[in-house]
């Protein structure tokens, strides 16, 4: 059981640095998507036996949600403004790969320093947890396109829903329903955004827009 | 017993290692539909260019003659030291994985060096790309290796190798495994001059890599050259065998030839990736070489943590 | 006092989300704008009633009524109910300039835009409200971090209202960074359902009151990274700098209806947000450093907006970095704790009115210059009288001058700031205000008093330079608010007192 937790983890490691290293966005929306998927499964994995009807159903929920209906979203997004060249970021591919690795590092570190006992799961789940975190930050942060933007906070809010599955939160079911609602419709309303920017303007590239400064 | 299965692995690679290519060869006909050459087709063109004579230009002078020579005396030395799978290597003593990752640098070196000594401009165009991908390779092929001396906890490949492919360590750290075998899988690509990186079967300059090096040689020295980048698959080839292929029985013969069935597999495998895939844009060759090195540098903070 | 009955709550709730979605169904505009109205003064009237005694929690607990959400839902519901009635006049108005013939482009934007639909606009205001009451009554921390994703996402069609580049840019950098800001928080409230773990026993329900019972047994550690974190996603949607760069885009690219309302409402429910966090720091005796951490950024707001405000050349975008500067001095103010949080609190209510005030001033003002530039809009005073009055009373209210609010309120901060033996904070406060000060003294008065530059005077056809019309509805609000500013700066009513140092006190800020 405990390699098929590993194995789940390294490959959501390698679809991080794949989201980092990737060029095309059609590449990185199914990555953000198989993300989802692994981490639906990784309940599974994790409460060894005790898979309860709300743990199930949240699987499901979120699954079909963040690995269907939302890269369904993004990719009509970028398929309407006619989007599928190669992204040229603000950060080369390869850097980003190598501080893809630093903040690896970085998140073991942290990790390290957050030790409790009582973690379900092994430790590593917290570091793959935060590491997702960061890299959706990163993207965020050093990517042009807005449709990659969007990708980067759905990858951050995937690990941050780890990092709570890594604790076993007790939220509520009302609350991770709340949660998981408040997700979609802000992929909704950035899909729609989305849309709207490249009605207007002719390119998806949100560091040409900057009419807006002081 | 320990001497003995490994002097049969030292003749048995050098004797078998022409087979490679040829199922490599044969593997990639049968997917376009093609009955293709035989399998023993390479022992043919060795004998062939054997019986040859040489040409050499008259601006090349000792550096020419001596590139094949050296490369092939390398990489022999170098299969002394290779491990296949259960098998311990011919020589085993602690860090001779660098001494494996010099002896083949010292191959390309001075096959370059012999390209460039011909003056010619295709030829030094081959040998700074060659030289190029090989500078990124390696990290990756020496950081894997690492991250299996940290995971066995010894610095001797034979005893690397022996420890890591038993049931107890694949459970315990395959994840690391994999990453580390895929890595040295594209560093098998890389070295080997196989698509995605280079394609074997262009007859165009322009876009050789390995192939161009050796435009200018003939005869006794291009059967060296072939000789040899066939007994260079075999070195790599069981680096990746001796990881993917988890026979450990203790015996000499079967630990052999499992080994051997891995090589003639990683060969079909070899030639099934360059039916299908398509060879990479040489602006995207660093990046992939990047990637194998992200990926055994993962595996090694995985088996570190 | 009789406890009142929960559904009180229930249709403070209810009622706007109910009219937001008959804004949707209805098609005919008039009847639509009525529905705003009418929710608005539904919602106020529940208000009110919540005054006259205490309301039962409801829903196990997890929504209730407190002093502090008394506080911020009569302030939120004020300011609602005067921008329903500045926005009926104001819809209707944007509707008569688009059917009329040839619009003219303003002055330095893209001609001609068209507007979302009114439907939209009006469910989205709404929904807006519904949102934002559920955040000042939740008391379980998850359901308040939904409610305010939730006001994120009300709020972003609101502010596209103009579709044209600009406000779609302004619309995408809301988005993006609330939405990253809000991940961090439930980061954060992830760390403090970990710090709420028991070791052994069950764990704690996020509730305000639970945690607060519980507050001696929560591992400091994971409590400080649980505010951090908190503290900057929250932050971010307060608009504490450096997380505030969204702020001035989205104030300014809105209309002036929704740029009062976020300004007035939506930053003080983030801010009480934080407050409540910060209180359950304080329960857990870890309250000096979530102090510390406020008066950091509370300090860095102040300098940021301060240096921002000189030399602002448009004008909706100097009241937005005012509203910055402002959210600096009520972190400021919390973070000193004593009488400088009863001043906070104070303060909330003081700017969410001012700033209400001045943003429908420079609605107004914009509806008749069609322009957002301090240079080009010039002569208010002449043009639009009543309107350059407010604007002024506006201006030297915010500013902190007295007789006004503002005043009281940023003296009390200041004075608690002294007594805290801590005079450097105080005369670094003072030195932004002075700043601040004179970057808007420069542009407001230039509005109003100058004369308007030739070229601007000939497209606008303003000449002869005559009064123009304001209409009632553009009038009323804000004179409504400037009034209520003014009493609060002689007098505070004791039932507002009351509330104020029984919110002080739930929140301990004091």
């Amino acid at each position: 059981m405990k390699v098929w937790l590993d194995a789940v983890l390294v490959l959501l490691i390698l679809t991080n640095l794949r989201l980092l290293g990737s060029a095309r966005l059609t590449v990185c929306i199914r990555t953000v998507a198989a993300q989802a998927v692994l981490l639906g499964v990784l309940p599974l994995f994790v409460q060894a036996g005790a898979v309860t009807f709300r743990v199930a159903l949240l699987c499901a929920a979120s699954t079909l949600l963040k690995a269907g209906a939302l890269p369904w979203l993004l990719r009509r997004a970028a398929r309407e403004a006619n989007v599928r060249n190669e992204v040229e970021p603000l950060v080369g591919f390869t850097t980003s790969l190598l501080l893809g690795l630093a903040l690896l590092g970085l998140s073991m570190h942290v990790a390290d320093g957050l030790r409790l006992p009582g973690i379900e799961g092994p430790h590593f789940m917290v570091t793959v947890a935060l590491f997702t975190t960061l890299v959706g930050l990163f993207v965020i942060v050093s990517r042009v396109k807005a449709v990659m933007q969007a990708l980067g906070y759905l990858a951050m809010e995937n690990g941050i829903y780890a990092f709570g599955m890594a604790f076993a939160v007790e939220e509520t079911l009302l609350v991770e329903m709340g949660i998981l609602l408040d997700v979609f419709v802000a992929v909704l309303v950035m899909g729609i955004t989305i849309h709207h920017i490249s009605r207007e303007f002719d390119h998806m590239d949100t560091d040409r827009l900057s009419a807006l400064k002081d | 017993m320990f001497p003995i299965a490994s002097i049969a692995h030292v003749v048995l690679a050098l004797l078998l290692a022409p087979l490679l290519p040829g199922v490599i060869n044969r593997t990639k006909a049968w997917f376009a539909g093609r009955r293709g050459p035989r399998l023993a087709q390479t022992y043919f063109d060795l004998w062939k260019l054997l019986h040859k004579g040489a040409v050499y230009s008259r601006t090349t002078n000792w550096v020419f003659v001596a590139g094949p020579i050296v490369g092939l005396a390398c990489v022999v030395t170098a299969m002394l030291i290779v491990p296949l799978g259960g098998v311990p290597g011919f020589l085993a003593f602690s860090g001779d994985f660098l001494l494996l990752a010099c002896l083949l640098g010292l191959m390309r070196f001075f096959t370059v060096i012999a390209a460039l000594d011909t003056g010619s401009s295709f030829e030094g165009m081959g040998g700074s790309r060659e030289v190029f991908f090989s500078a990124l390779a390696e990290p990756a092929m020496l950081l894997g290796l690492t991250a299996l001396a940290a995971s066995s906890q010894s610095l001797s490949l034979s005893s690397i190798y022996v420890l890591i492919g038993t049931q107890a360590s694949l459970s315990s750290a395959g994840p690391a495994m994999l990453l580390v075998a895929a890595a040295l899988g594209i560093v098998f690509l890389t070295e080997n001059a196989r698509i995605p990186i280079d394609d074997p079967n262009t007859h165009l300059e322009l876009t050789m890599i390995h192939e161009v090096m050796v435009l200018d040689h003939g005869g006794p020295d291009l059967a060296m050259i072939e000789y040899g980048s066939a007994v260079k698959l075999w070195v790599l080839g069981a680096l990746l065998v001796g990881i993917v292929v988890p026979v450990r029985s203790g015996h000499g013969a079967v630990d052999l030839l499992a080994g051997v069935g891995g090589m003639v597999l990683l060969a079909v495998f070899t030639g099934v990736v360059e039916s299908t895939m398509a060879r990479l844009k040489l602006l995207r060759v660093p990046q992939f070489l990047v990637a194998a090195a992200v990926l055994s540098i993962l595996a090694l903070v995985l088996v570190m943590r | 006092m009789q406890a009142l009955r929960a559904e009180l709550i229930w249709g403070l709730l209810l009622i706007p989300a109910a009219a937001a979605g008959g804004c949707f169904l209805i098609r005919p505009n008039a009847p639509r704008r009525a529905l705003l109205v009418l929710a608005a003064l539904g919602h106020a009237a529940l208000t009110l009633c919540a005054w006259s005694g205490a309301v039962r929690p409801t829903a196990y607990g997890w929504i209730a009524i407190d002093a502090a959400s008394l506080l911020f839902l009569s302030v939120t519901s004020i300011l609602f109910l005067a921008a329903s009635i500045y926005a009926v006049g104001y819809l209707a108005q944007e509707q008569r300039q688009l059917q009329s013939a040839p619009r003219e482009p303003d002055l330095d934007e893209e001609p001609p835009f068209t507007n979302y639909p009114e439907a939209t606009f009006t469910g989205c205001l709404l929904a807006f409200l519904a949102t934002m009451s559920l955040v000042a009554v939740s008391r379980h921390l998850g359901l308040m971090w939904v409610a305010v994703e939730a006001t994120t996402l009300a709020s972003a069609p609101l502010i596209y209202f103009h579709r044209n580049s600009r406000s779609l840019e302004a619309t995408w950098k809301y988005l993006v960074i609330c939405s990253v800001g809000i991940a961090l928080a439930l980061l954060g409230n992830f760390f403090l359902a970990v710090a709420a773990r028991s070791y052994g026993g069950t764990p704690i329900p996020l509730t305000l009151d639970d945690l607060a019972a519980a507050a001696g047994s929560l591992d400091p550690r994971w409590l400080k990274g649980a505010f951090l974190l908190l503290l900057v996603g929250y932050g971010t949607k307060m608009g504490l700098a450096p997380l505030h760069t969204w702020l001035p885009d989205a104030h300014s690219e809105a209309p002036s209806v929704v740029s009062a309302l976020l300004s007035g409402a939506l930053l003080n429910c983030a801010f009480l947000t934080i407050l409540r966090v910060h209180g359950l720091l304080v329960a857990a005796g870890l309250g000096a450093f979530s102090r510390e951490l406020l008066v950091d950024f509370g300090l860095i707001s102040m300098t940021v907006a301060a240096v921002f405000l000189i030399r602002q050349a448009d004008y909706k975008r100097m009241l937005a970095y005012s509203s910055i500067e402002h959210m600096g001095i009520l972190a400021l103010g919390v973070g000193i704790g004593g009488l400088a949080g009863l001043g906070a609190l104070l303060h909330t209510v003081n700017h969410s009115l001012t700033k209400a005030m001045l943003f429908f001033a420079a609605g107004n003002i914009l509806a008749v210059y069609r322009t957002k530039s301090t240079d080009q809009a010039r002569g208010v005073l002449r043009v639009l009288p009543l309107t350059g009055v407010l604007w002024i009373a506006g201006f030297l209210a915010i500013t902190g001058s007295p007789p006004f609010g503002p005043f009281l309120s940023e003296f009390m901060i200041l004075k608690g700031a002294i007594d805290a033996h801590r005079p450097w904070i105080a005369a670094a406060c003072l030195a932004a205000l002075a700043l601040a000060f004179i970057g808007m003294a420069g542009a407001v008065i230039n509005m109003a008093y100058g004369t308007a530059a030739p070229g601007a005077a000939q497209r606008l056809d303003l000449s002869p330079i005559v009064p123009q019309r304001e209409p009632l509805w553009s009038i009323l609000p804000p004179l409504a608010l400037g009034l209520a500013v003014l009493i609060l700066g002689v007098y505070i009513p004791p039932p507002l007192g009351d509330l104020l140092r029984r919110a002080a006190e739930i929140l301990h800020v004091q």
